[in-house]
């Protein structure tokens, strides 16, 4: 079990975000979070991540506790994640917001920072190495001096996934990553996401509204609906599922 | 018609002359020698008068106050207006040592000593300060660096040991033009490779989001100590230094005014920019010497000054950017050395 979270709920206020959340993902998996806007999936996500604390229940990450870690402590522990709407650091460089991520796999101290002794050289140029790297296998090695915000949207897309993945995680979670994208994208998008998952070792969690990307690639689908989970299973099975049609359509609809 | 085109000529001849000046980076370690024999033989053998000679060693303690201060402000995104509260700890650290605790034969071998006491203790509350930094940001972290800033002020006031709000006179000369041009190229030198490292990037993300940041691995509350601990180390030194050239500190010298006056040579010069805090700092410095004859006018023309420079310039005269001589190499080139290698071993496989 890599991911496994018990009982999670968590309450803005009076109100409840997400109440009582299991979920199980085993190692190498690609799963899908659906439900209606608001049902609580980013939600989610911020309380996997250390966004948010967790009011009740725990997340286990390959048997260590997230609940109370920083955000940080647990992207250490191996889970990244993008955002629904693009957080890149935008003045900085396309190489900078991938150098960012690099922060914990540093192997030098403050003190050879400050003076740019020791380690400082070796390893600021193993990191550029490695950073190029990772920014040719998205195809945006020719844009590494730009600045994050010149990058058109759909770069920006890749920056946000390639800068998740210089945290060396195990983990990937992507929030939305087909937002604003046409169909002839998505299923560049599709393929895209197979060839990471493969060629990183990733498991992945995905939330997503568009529904051919997630029943094209999800092996294994969990619907949300005003904080609480109505179903789960293939996605054949949460396609014909009356409850799943019933919060996207409405009670009483045609379909 | 004819003039524009010789115009533009003598332009793009200022441009070439300017590009093949930054090629040369090894003028830099010249020009930072060149730099500090003149500081040592302007005072020496009076090269100029003992007025622009004090005006000389502002300039060098302003330009340590204003690269500290944009580290937190410009780099890091944060607003603190507590600096001057920072070199007030510095300030009192060295001038105490000075004139009650050091025998007077030891002052002038021991003032190096002093100085970094002084800024050592102003690191030291840096640390405190950067607590409250990792739970509140922008206007509400300037009110708690607001707060800091009067606490540090009724302290000294009610120490009588200290002088209390009449100060402590009769403090030694000891800051010298070689002293002063010392530490601020020290601080310079050091904030700039902190700010190209991996916790300077960091520095630069939080300011960015500082949500993502930490999503990104990034250890933010590391970085905050870090910047906070570096900046206030240089304030206490500034701050040593300048008591020392004034002879006389009271907690007044040490107001709000002062920290506004460092807040208006960063955004001058440019956030996020170590030129242009060293511009910024020594335009705002000379400027205001040079306008005096004004007398009260040019408290008015300065502040108008400001004002059409945020209308027209909101990101100060360098805003965001930076001299490229203080740009690392690898930062510098790294990416197109990468590309060129690249290109190279592509080529010798196929």
């Amino acid at each position: 079990m890599l991911l496994q979270a018990k009982n999670v709920s968590h309450f803005f206020g009076g109100l409840c975000a997400v109440s009582d959340f299991d979920l199980e993902i085993e190692e190498g998996e690609l799963v899908g979070l659906i439900g209606p806007n608001g049902a609580g999936k980013t939600t989610v996500f911020n309380l996997i991540t250390g966004v948010y604390r967790a009011s009740r229940g725990n997340i286990l990450f390959k048997g260590t506790e997230l609940v109370g870690k920083t955000s940080n402590q647990i992207t250490d522990l191996g889970i990244a994640r993008t955002f629904q709407n693009i957080r890149l650091f935008k003045d900085l460089s396309v190489l900078d917001n991938v150098r960012v991520a690099q922060y914990a796999q540093v192997g030098y101290t403050p003190w050879e920072a400050l003076f740019h002794i020791g380690r400082y050289l070796p390893e600021e140029n193993r990191l550029i190495d490695q950073a190029m790297q990772l920014l040719a296998v998205f195809k945006l090695e020719n844009y590494a001096d730009e600045q994050a915000i010149n990058l058109p949207y759909g770069q920006q897309r890749r920056l946000e996934i390639a800068r998740a993945l210089a945290t060396h995680p195990s983990l990937l979670l992507l929030d939305e990553p087909a937002a604003g994208m046409n169909p002839n994208e998505i299923l560049q998008l599709m393929e895209f996401i197979g060839w990471i998952r493969k060629e990183f070792h990733l498991t992945i969690l995905l939330i997503e509204h568009q529904m051919r990307l997630v029943m094209g690639i999800c092996e294994r689908i969990k619907v949300l609906d005003f904080g609480a989970t109505i179903a789960e299973g293939v996605p054949e099975a949460i396609q014909n599922n009356p409850k799943v049609l019933e919060a996207y359509l409405g009670v009483g609809g045609e379909a | 018609m004819t003039t524009i085109p010789a115009e533009k000529k003598w332009l793009s001849q200022l441009q070439s002359l300017y590009d093949s000046i930054l090629g040369r980076r090894w003028l830099l370690p010249v020009l930072l020698v060149l730099g500090l024999i003149l500081s040592f033989a302007i005072p020496q053998f009076n090269l100029v008068n003992q007025y622009i000679q004090l005006i000389l060693i502002y300039v060098g303690i302003n330009i340590i106050l204003t690269t500290s201060l944009n580290l937190i402000n410009g780099y890091m995104g944060e607003f603190s207006v507590g600096h001057a509260g920072f070199m007030a700890v510095g300030a009192y650290i060295s001038s105490i040592l000075t004139t009650q605790v050091l025998p007077d034969a030891w002052l002038a071998w021991s003032f190096p000593l002093v100085v970094i006491a002084g800024g050592l203790g102003a690191a030291l509350i840096g640390l405190v300060v950067a607590i409250p930094s990792f739970k509140t940001r922008g206007d509400y972290l300037a009110i708690v660096t607001l707060a800091f800033l009067m606490i540090v002020k009724s302290v000294i006031e009610n120490i009588d040991a200290i002088g209390g709000p009449r100060g402590i006179p009769g403090i030694a000369r000891l800051t010298t033009l070689p002293w002063t041009y010392f530490w601020t190229v020290a601080a310079v030198w050091v904030i700039r490779n902190l700010i190209y490292s991996r916790f300077g990037r960091g520095v630069l993300s939080i300011r960015e989001d500082e949500i993502a940041s930490d999503l990104m691995s990034v250890n933010t509350r590391q970085v905050k100590l870090l910047a906070f601990v570096i900046s206030s180390f240089f304030a206490g030194v500034a701050g040593a230094l300048f008591a020392h050239v004034l002879q006389f500190i009271s907690p007044r010298v040490f107001d709000i005014i002062k920290s506004t006056d460092i807040l208006i040579m960063v955004y001058l010069g440019g956030i996020g920019s170590l030129m242009g805090s060293i511009l910024g700092a020594t335009i705002y410095t000379v400027l205001l010497e040079v306008l005096r004859p004004l007398g009260m006018w040019r408290m008015v023309l300065m502040p108008l000054v400001l004002v059409l420079l945020m209308i027209y310039r909101p990101r100060g005269i360098l805003g965001m950017r930076e001299f490229r001589w203080f740009v690392p190499l690898q930062d510098l080139l790294g990416a197109r050395q990468w590309r060129k290698k690249k290109e190279a071993s592509d080529a010798a496989a196929s």
